[in-house]
């Protein structure tokens, strides 16, 4: 599996995910700078957390207007499958590769925790590891993960199977306790319409590890190998 | 030519940090808020003197990338 990473000005999980990529292929991950006009051949390509652009205008606005999101997105209706995390969820919303928007935290504070995430589906690219689905730890890191997008749009993510991970409490319930960020309908992540798209706010690439706590993240890398 | 920007929240969004300030307002004791909402406001210097041209351009500026029209409304101002 060939994988890239986009790299943009203030990324700062593009060298963890590339850790966790390299780890899971045994390959050297492809590290593409924003001002890039193409992405080399990629089985996956990552848009990884970060304050890209300092967060300038809205969050990930600058960076999914950059030289090589074009590419990027050109290459997703192509099939590439894309991973956008945190930061790159921002970016790749702002992007039109999904829809709605993040918004800034409704407790206004920048929240960073590991939060538990019921797994929706198990059968796509991104999740097949995850067996029986069922509740995962990730950790989040962020100010501006609640996730909006209009009524007639979340029903349609909702019937069509594209909401891939909610935040709950630890026994799977979705409650507003649960919420960290005022998410509408507690959404962590969402699918594009193929399921070869996933945008989420919590960073799979920073419990795939024991020696960082916790493994539950390292099955999104697994699932992504096993179909490449 | 100046084009001036407001850039606001559409109505139905909800808006934390209007909701923060208008907290603040009141205890600092400001009564008779209904409402408070907080945007954005943006100038741009254009080269082109052509009103109409101008306004078009700055539009395709704020649907380009100034707003994002999921979440957000854009008022336009041009002057000179």
């Amino acid at each position: 599996m060939r994988a890239s990473v986009i790299v943009f000005p203030g990324s700062n999980c593009d060298r963890d995910i590339a850790v966790s990529l390299e780890k899971t292929t045994g390959k050297p991950t492809q590290m593409v700078w924003h001002a890039e006009t193409e992405v080399p051949a990629s089985d996956l390509i990552v848009v990884p957390g970060g304050f890209s652009y300092g967060d300038y205008l809205r969050v990930g606005a600058m960076a999914a207007k950059s030289p090589v999101m074009r590419d990027v997105v050109a290459k997703a209706h192509d099939g590439t499958p894309v991973l956008g995390i945190c930061n790159g969820f921002q970016v790749i919303l702002e992007a039109g590769l999904l829809p709605g928007a993040l918004m800034r935290n409704a407790g206004l504070k920048y929240v960073c925790k590991d939060v538990h995430l019921r797994v929706e589906r198990t059968d796509t690219i991104f999740t097949s590891a995850y067996g029986n689905g069922g509740v995962i730890r990730i950790p989040v890191g962020h100010h501006d993960g609640n996730y909006f997008a209009d009524t007639e749009t979340l029903d349609r993510l909702e019937g069509e199977g594209r909401v891939a991970f909610r935040y709950v409490a630890p026994d799977g319930g979705d409650t507003d306790d649960a919420n960290p960020n005022g998410s509408q309908r507690n959404i962590a992540g969402i699918y594009d319409n193929t399921g070869r798209i996933l945008g989420m706010m919590p960073h799979p690439e920073r419990l795939a590890d024991p020696a960082l706590g916790g493994t539950d993240g390292q099955k999104m890398f697994d699932s992504l190998l096993a179909a490449a | 030519m100046k084009a001036r920007i407001k850039v606001t929240l559409k109505n139905g969004v909800l808006d934390p940090q209007g909701k923060a300030i208008e907290g603040a307002l009141g205890s600092l004791g400001f009564g008779g808020i209904d409402e408070v909402r907080q945007g954005k406001y943006i100038e741009v210097d254009l080269a082109e003197t052509d009103a109409v041209k101008a306004r078009a351009d700055v539009e395709a500026m704020c649907e380009k990338l100034l707003a994002n029209t999921v979440i957000e409304n854009y008022a336009i101002e041009m002057e000179g």
